[in-house]
């Protein structure tokens, strides 16, 4: 997909002044957060569980050629195939390849993340392929051509308003006089207007959660089973799937779906978890005759053995911006591209380039909360710490940034001139700040008053209250 | 693609990971160690909560059902299979026809005694409302039912009807993930798997509009649990096949 990361300035600006997306983003916080402590506190294992599988995925990272090996013998074996696709385009093309040999005309697709990452959809329609996304977020994002907003609730940035316009002004058969305002009014809906297209489907596209290699598994996690009628009525089953996302064996996987549903949804376990290992055999009655795998690179490699090699330990649960505050602020597009929040800052300059995507990991008030709920442990502010300093390094950062920087850390290596001076500027400001205790508006500080008031200090800095606190305990330890 | 451009992408993309695992091939003992992990499968941490004798594991699959919006009712026996299918139809108000799935066990039930209900074999038809399926296990931890593809249990069965009805043995539930593995491996081969494995976890369900949780997205709206007692059953330790 077409990145507008480079413009994340001006399209968290226009989310902050969108009352909709506003309105569509109270969801997230409501729905996601305490669903997910409840999941944590029921399970007493929980943290030692993401121990595991962080441990599970770092052993893994440090043998991923031998277990992608032994993933693809095991997939041949039972009669699948792996493509190895080191780039976006070696993707689309293998895809593009399996549906005109099989001559296929109708696709359905269960979520995927990576689809979206090597914009599978475009290519396909202009292949002349008629595609249909069947979970239901992603069905109503393709009805309104954008982006998904989340990774795993594609259509949060909605309303339950604006889908019943879409819905009205796509299934012009049905009749207008119908009750649509209630969302259990419009998941029948979906589910009745693509039923049709689940049964007339040629191929099946879906993602992968995660790789087998004991037994050449692929799984996918659901919970409305679109994706297992994907899979599973058309004559073809092809997968997309980004390299890292192979584990050991059945007992390594079960470990990481136990933090996975927790984290994501706050469900004990997702609805559908489905493990597809080859196609139909020869005495099944019914299931796909071919099952391929596209096995994607896109840059991953790469990460390997860098300062961003803990990223490939994602499983895509969505916590950290479900936690994220700039999230929150802002819904998913801001972002620009198919990864948002704290985990999109961190991947999506490994993969569009840190010129593209610079923004994303400024974006971030190092709050901690993705880290803290991460169930990969996965330390998201210090890689974008990271990108922030190979920023800086090389020349990224705009002339002002760059000015601020240098002018504090002028002072920053000279400790006594900085306590003079801060001292100075918090005596001021407090003296000039003591009737409303706020300022809307300050020389230098027009980014900040701009949007909200700065709070005046109340006299004295930091290091000095602590430094009389200190002296006041010392002489009450003497009395 | 052809199969010598298929091999520049695996070369390529090995060669790469290589290249930042700083390392040309693993060595000899490393490659044993990994061999040697995905042919004898350890379990990891195992959650206490189905660790727990049989009886109790089965009282947990149903409370956890329960909650997962799932239906559940506890036999005596298999004969008491087709009456208590007719009267969940009756009582949800659904027409008395199945699909079912073709085994023998569930084929040899004493359907007839249901003169009312209609009774076909095979794999879901569109037009399917209510299927019943033979599970091929159950994991108390989380409620759920695990399915195994094969001519006798047709996937389609677990996702096209809106009225999923399974019929599971009280000896086929086992308290944690790791069992219910060690019970397939048993039956298929080590690192061997049927097509597919369906890990069903209460209904189909949906968040996607405004995080309103609603039923029956796409699959089936109700999953209805016959859990028949099929005499005791003697507790080993936690990872001991009771299959084999």
């Amino acid at each position: 997909m077409q990145s507008t990361s480079h413009a994340f300035k001006d399209n968290a600006r226009a989310a902050l002044a969108n009352q909709t997306l506003q309105k569509a983003l109270t969801n997230v916080k409501s729905g996601f957060i305490g669903k997910r402590a409840k999941a944590r506190d029921r399970l007493p294992e929980f943290d030692d569980l993401r121990d595991a599988a962080r441990d599970i995925k770092n052993h893994t990272l440090a043998n991923l050629d031998v277990y992608l090996e032994r993933y693809e013998e095991k997939v041949t074996a039972s009669g699948g195939h792996v493509h190895w696709a080191p780039t976006a385009e070696d993707a689309v093309k293998a895809v593009l390849d399996i549906c005109k040999r099989v001559d296929a005309r109708v696709v359905t697709k269960g979520k995927s993340m990576i689809s979206e990452e090597i914009a599978l959809n475009q290519a396909m329609e202009e292949a002349g392929l008629d595609v249909v996304e069947t979970d239901l977020g992603e069905y109503i994002i393709q009805l309104r051509k954008e982006p998904p907003s989340h990774i795993i609730a594609p259509a949060v940035h909605l309303t339950k308003e604006q889908v019943e316009a879409d819905f009205r002004h796509h299934h012009t058969e049905l009749p207008p006089e119908r009750q649509l305002s209630e969302p259990v009014q419009l998941v029948a809906e979906a589910r009745q207007m693509l039923r049709r297209r689940f049964l007339e489907a040629d191929v099946g596209i879906t993602g992968a959660n995660f790789l087998v290699a004991e037994t050449g598994t692929s799984i996918i996690v659901t919970n409305e089973g679109n994706g297992d009628l994907t899979q599973t009525l058309p004559r073809v089953h092809i997968v997309v799937a980004s390299l890292e996302k192979v584990v050991p064996t059945l007992e390594d996987a079960t470990t990481i779906l136990r933090v996975l549903a927790r984290s994501a949804t706050g469900q004990e376990f997702s609805s559908y978890t489905t493990f597809s290992t080859g196609p139909r055999r020869a005495e099944d009655l019914d299931g796909p005759e071919e099952y391929h795998v596209i096995l994607l690179d896109n840059g991953r490699s790469n990460m390997l053995g860098s300062e961003f090699q803990d990223m490939l330990r994602c499983i895509r649960c969505g916590a950290c911006m479900n936690h994220c505050p700039v999230y929150h602020a802002v819904g998913g597009h801001a972002y620009g591209w198919v990864y948002p929040g704290p985990m999109g800052a961190v991947l999506t300059p490994n993969l569009i380039g840190v010129d593209e995507a610079g923004h994303l990991p400024n974006a971030s008030t190092f709050c901690g909360r993705c880290e803290a709920v991460c169930p990969m442990r996965i330390p998201l502010p210090k890689m974008m710490r990271h990108w922030r300093e190979r920023e800086f390094e090389r020349h990224l950062s705009p002339p002002t940034v760059r000015f601020g920087l240098a002018l504090w850390a002028f002072f920053a290596r000279r400790p006594k001139l900085y306590h003079a001076v801060t001292g100075l500027q918090a005596r001021l400001l407090g003296y000039f700040g003591r009737a409303g205790g706020r300022f809307d508006a300050l020389p230098f500080a027009r980014g900040w008053t701009k949007h909200r008031d700065f709070p005046a200090p109340e006299g004295r800095s930091f290091q000095q209250l602590w430094a009389e606190r200190q002296r006041d305990e010392k002489r009450a330890s003497r009395r | 693609m052809s199969t010598a451009k298929a091999n520049t992408g695996k070369r390529q993309i090995l060669s790469a990971l290589r290249r930042s695992l700083r390392r040309d091939q693993p060595d000899e003992a490393e490659r044993a160690a990994i061999d040697r992990r995905l042919r004898t499968p350890q379990a990891n941490l195992i959650p206490a909560r189905g660790q727990i004798p049989h009886a109790e594991q089965l009282d947990l699959m149903v409370t956890m059902l329960k909650e997962l919006s799932a239906t559940v009712v506890r036999l005596g026996s298999e004969a008491d299979v087709p009456a208590a299918v007719a009267d969940y139809l009756k009582g949800e108000n659904l027409p008395p026809k199945l699909r079912l799935a073709p085994r023998d066990d569930l084929r040899t039930l004493p359907w007839d005694g249901q003169p009312l209900l209609e009774v076909e074999e095979g794999i879901a038809e569109a037009d399917d409302a209510t299927s019943v399926t033979g599970a091929f296990a159950a994991i108390a931890e989380t409620g759920t039912v695990m399915m195994a593809s094969g001519p006798e249990a047709p996937i389609t069965l677990n996702f096209l009807p809106e009225n999923h009805i399974v019929v599971l043995r009280a000896s086929q539930v086992v308290g944690t993930y790791e069992e219910a593995w060690q019970r397939l491996r048993a039956v298929t081969g080590p690192g061997e798997m049927p097509r597919a494995v369906n890990m069903i976890t209460g209904p189909s369900r949906t968040g996607d509009i405004e995080q309103t949780i609603l039923l029956g997205a796409h699959g089936p709206r109700r999953l209805h649990v016959l859990l028949v007692d099929d005499g005791p059953v003697h507790d080993g330790p936690v990872g001991e096949n009771k299959n084999g």
